[in-house]
């Protein structure tokens, strides 16, 4: 199986402390650090899984400049086979859809049979993956937490859907995914494992060899014009009582609000 | 006739011994390198102290005690067994012994005889719950060495064939018996004592020998081969007496980890993989690097369940170490990939920005914002430098023990500097949680960041800190927690009385008493306190501390257990009756303050840092005190 996952570098929050710029129109970014998303790695390590079972190649595709291509080294590390960058200064600004754009030019130049995004991105809008389906004319499915092999050309999926219930679907391949976080548990990647692929060429294709103009800031028709924290609210609802009776209204208020039956 | 019967057997029973020992020794042979030789004297003296003199047998008094008595007749009674097993060979044969040795062989005997009966009673009807299994094996032996001490006994009173026959059969069946089992000890106990490990704050390097970690194929332990010639050693040497398991932390909270039981499953995996005899033809001779040890004969949870406290180490009575296999172990897990979820993300935040918690850099020193401290990142420079660590600097309530060691240091009259947003994690937890190449990026900022200061010693406050500084890192200042800089300035402070009829009782902190024998400095700390009244936890005080549920990552692992071991210990300090904990650790003291909670003893039990106590029981000498 042939199968691409697309990756983005995103500033971890479990990492940062985020705060938003004095202009409020993006996040203040001196002191931050970056890493692959995490609903991307988990989307690595299954089709890593996958090949490992099956058989077949990993790609991991960022778009980005040279900082992207360290989290694409990372999930070479983890196992992924091969890393393509898409890099073009045209590309900075591009909106969910021109994004799209440039991965589906980047998945058309090879015969795929799945592709793998994250669910969403810790800085995302949860976008990119069904409108690279939709472009690619492909069956789509988000929010997947369990891949098996059904046929030769089909995938039995399970998709989480609200209140923790489980949806089990087939779906025709090739196809795309948007993987869940909790689908499997991502093997460690440490210093070591990154400095063995360190020697390993990453590719690199622009909007020249990707055919591809209408992405960047200029054709971005979705633009951001505000970023603040929201207001606190008013007080939270202090419980009171011993800590017997303290557990039974946390008890009666996550069932009353539907958390727990 | 006779004598070419017991000629037969000689040759039978040596020639057989020989060859399962020969076929015991070849794995030792194939085993990772770990050089052994050094401090030759050191090693002399541990024999003689652990060997010989039995010295930790008695920690377990009746055992130890009938132990010590079946040892020393052992080796009184081993000149009478080679006399005897020649006299049916050379009929006039005599070693010459003497009356004296006559009367002390037959004391040997007898006291011998005695101690058997009781350790099979024991072994049989009053089975301590530390021994697991293995009982037809201990009453098999036991029956042996009774056999052979009355077969002697009647011998030398008879001159009786059926006696001598007896003993002489009797002496070599066990002679082979021993490399079969846990009896193994009687012969390898004293190598692995001579070859024990005599720095216990340390780790073994990755391999002995090899810098370029880079180069290494594989890191740590995955297949039997990966352990060291001394551990396989340690597998056959354990005499499964569960001591070791017995003061566990872990096992006694039931994590999935009896240190008894790593020997165990090395042991039986090791003779599984010794064919004594030669194989049927087509019968497929089990490969020792089939398949990893993870998954097979140790488990995941099982290696991660350790918290390093080294109280198996401290209690095994033949100096078989443990806590250098568990990193081994984990080094290979890590090299694999096979890191819980739970611990991934402290070791990227570690990575990245030098804690666990991935905070800011910057905010590193914040702890000391309010307070005149003086900081290596504004130029400033002091003799002594104060290494703070991660949980010290940015835990909110940690930062309190920073700050009582500031002011402590002051009213010592130290000059004193801190590193700030340079200084990164120890990387303490990181090291022994199997991330050797993790660690060695922090040490090398942390040395680089350290001989910038300029600094000639250093203080720590955390244990954790001063083991990786003291013992992890190479050619640094010498290193003091502050327990020994306050036991050292008692003169220097001005105590005063605290306002309270509390009762103290004081918690070892491992990685300060075990790991570096440190035990007495804040004990003399704490007794400085005017109206002081403290109490030991008698029985797991001092080398016999219990872990509070460990440090560094493992506040991030989530364990498979039944209890807390903070819970255990804060009964433990209950039961001394204490109404307040001293330790000397943040991680302790977070552990701790959680279990007291979780022991629903909040508000008749609490917790306090050893140097926060000291900050509230001295005056400020740069204030004239009242009075």
């Amino acid at each position: 199986m042939e199968i691409l996952v697309c990756v983005k570098r995103v500033p971890d929050s479990a990492e940062n402390e985020i705060s938003v710029a004095a202009d409020g129109k993006d996040i203040k970014r001196d002191d931050l650090v970056y890493s692959v998303n995490e609903w991307d790695n988990y989307a690595v390590e299954e089709a890593i899984q996958i090949v490992e079972r099956e058989g077949g190649n990993v790609t991991v595709v960022s778009i980005g400049d040279s900082e992207a291509e360290e989290i694409v080294r990372r999930e070479m590390a983890m196992g992924a086979n091969q890393g393509l960058l898409l890099t073009d200064s045209a590309f900075e600004g591009s909106d969910g859809l021109g994004n799209a754009k440039l991965l589906t030019a980047a998945a058309s130049r090879t015969k795929y049979d799945l592709i793998l995004t994250g669910a969403q991105a810790d800085d995302g809008a949860g976008q990119v993956g069904g409108m690279l389906a939709a472009l690619l004319d492909w069956p789509y499915a988000s929010l997947v937490n369990r891949i098996e092999r059904k046929d030769d050309a089909t995938l039995r999926i399970g998709r989480e859907i609200e209140g923790g219930n489980q949806e089990v679907s087939d779906i025709d391949t090739p196809c795309v995914l948007s993987i869940q976080t909790g689908i499997n548990e991502p093997r460690y990647v440490g210093i070591r494992g990154i400095r063995k692929v360190a020697s390993i060429e990453v590719p690199v294709l622009d909007g020249a060899a990707l055919a591809v103009s209408d992405v960047g800031a200029a054709a971005a028709k979705v633009r951001r014009i505000d970023y603040f924290v929201p207001e606190l609210g008013a007080g939270a609802e202090m419980l009171e009582g011993s800590n017997e009776e303290l557990a039974d209204k946390v008890v009666d208020l996550l069932k009353a609000k539907g958390a727990i039956k | 006739m006779t004598q070419l019967f017991f000629l037969l057997i000689l040759i039978a029973g040596l020639g057989t011994f020989t060859w399962i020992i020969a076929k015991r020794v070849q794995p030792l042979l194939h085993a990772a390198p770990d050089p052994r030789f050094n401090d030759v004297p050191r090693r002399v003296q541990l024999v003689l102290k652990l060997w010989l003199a039995q010295w930790r047998q008695p920690r377990y008094l009746l055992a130890g005690v009938l132990h010590i008595i079946v040892f020393f007749g052992f080796l009184a009674l081993a000149a009478r067994s080679t006399e005897l097993v020649i006299l049916g060979i050379l009929p006039n044969f005599s070693l010459h012994l003497g009356h004296w040795y006559e009367v002390t062989k037959d004391v040997a005997g007898i006291a011998v005889f005695a101690a058997v009966v009781i350790l099979a009673i024991r072994r049989a009807f009053f089975r301590p719950a530390r021994y697991v299994g293995h009982t037809t094996e201990a009453l098999l032996v036991l029956g042996m060495i009774g056999t052979l001490m009355v077969s002697e006994f009647v011998y030398s009173r008879t001159n009786s064939l059926i006696a001598y026959t007896i003993h002489d059969l009797t002496f070599f069946t066990f002679l082979c018996f021993l490399p079969m089992g846990k009896h193994f000890h009687v012969i390898t106990s004293l190598f692995n004592v001579f070859f024990m490990r005599l720095h216990p704050g340390n780790v073994k390097p990755v391999k002995y020998g090899v810098t370029d970690l880079d180069s290494l194929p594989s890191l740590g332990v995955k297949k039997f081969e990966d352990f060291t010639w001394k551990h396989i050693l340690d597998f056959y040497s354990c005499a499964d007496c569960g001591r070791c398991s017995d003061r566990c932390p872990a096992h006694r909270v039931k994590r999935p980890l009896s240190p008894r039981d790593i020997s165990i499953k090395g042991r039986e995996y090791a003779f599984a993989h010794q064919s004594l005899l030669p194989r049927p033809a087509g019968e497929k001779v089990p490969k020792a690097d089939e398949g990893a040890l993870i998954g097979s004969v140790f488990s995941e949870a099982e290696i991660w369940s350790c918290t390093t406290c080294g109280a198996c180490e401290e209690e095994c009575p033949i100096g078989i170490e443990y806590i250098d296999k568990i990193v081994d172990l984990r080094r290979g897990m890590v090299d694999d990939g096979l890191v819980p979820q739970s611990l991934q993300k402290p070791m990227s935040a570690l990575e990245k920005r030098g804690n666990p918690w991935g905070k800011l850099e910057k905010n590193r020193a914040a702890w000391a914002s309010k307070m005149d401290v003086k900081l290596v990142e504004k130029g400033e420079t002091a003799d002594t430098l104060y290494f703070v660590d991660s949980m010290t600097s940015y835990d909110d309530r940690m930062q309190k023990i920073a700050q009582a060691t500031a002011r402590v240091l002051s009213k010592a009259n130290v000059d004193f500097t801190v590193i700030g947003k340079e200084e990164k994690d120890s990387g303490h937890d990181v090291r022994r949680f199997g991330e050797e190449m993790l660690f060695q990026s922090l040490k090398e900022q942390n040395v680089e960041s350290i001989k910038a200061s300029e600094a000639k010693k250093i203080v720590v406050s955390d244990p954790h800190a001063l083991n990786a500084l003291r013992n992890d890192y190479a050619e640094m200042p010498p290193v003091q927690h502050i327990s020994e800089v306050i036991a050292e300035n008692v003169n220097t402070l001005t105590f005063k009385p605290l306002d309270t009829q509390k009762t103290y009782t004081y918690h070892d902190p491992c990685y300060l008493g075990r790991h570096n024998d440190t035990y007495d400095a804040p004990r003399t700390a704490i007794d400085c306190i005017p109206g002081m009244k403290r109490v030991e936890m008698q029985g797991s005080c001092r080398d016999r501390s219990f872990c509070c549920g460990g440090g560094g990552l493992m506040l991030f692992y989530e364990p498979e257990e039944e209890q807390r071991m903070g819970v255990v210990r804060v009964q433990q300090a209950a039961e001394a009756g204490a109404d307040v904990i001293v330790t000397a650790c943040p991680f302790c003291l977070t552990n701790i303050e959680d279990a007291i909670k979780v022991a629903g003893l909040e508000g008749k039990m609490e917790a306090i840092d050893l140097v926060e106590l000291v900050d509230a029981a001295t005056t400020d000498g740069r204030q004239p005190t009242a009075g």
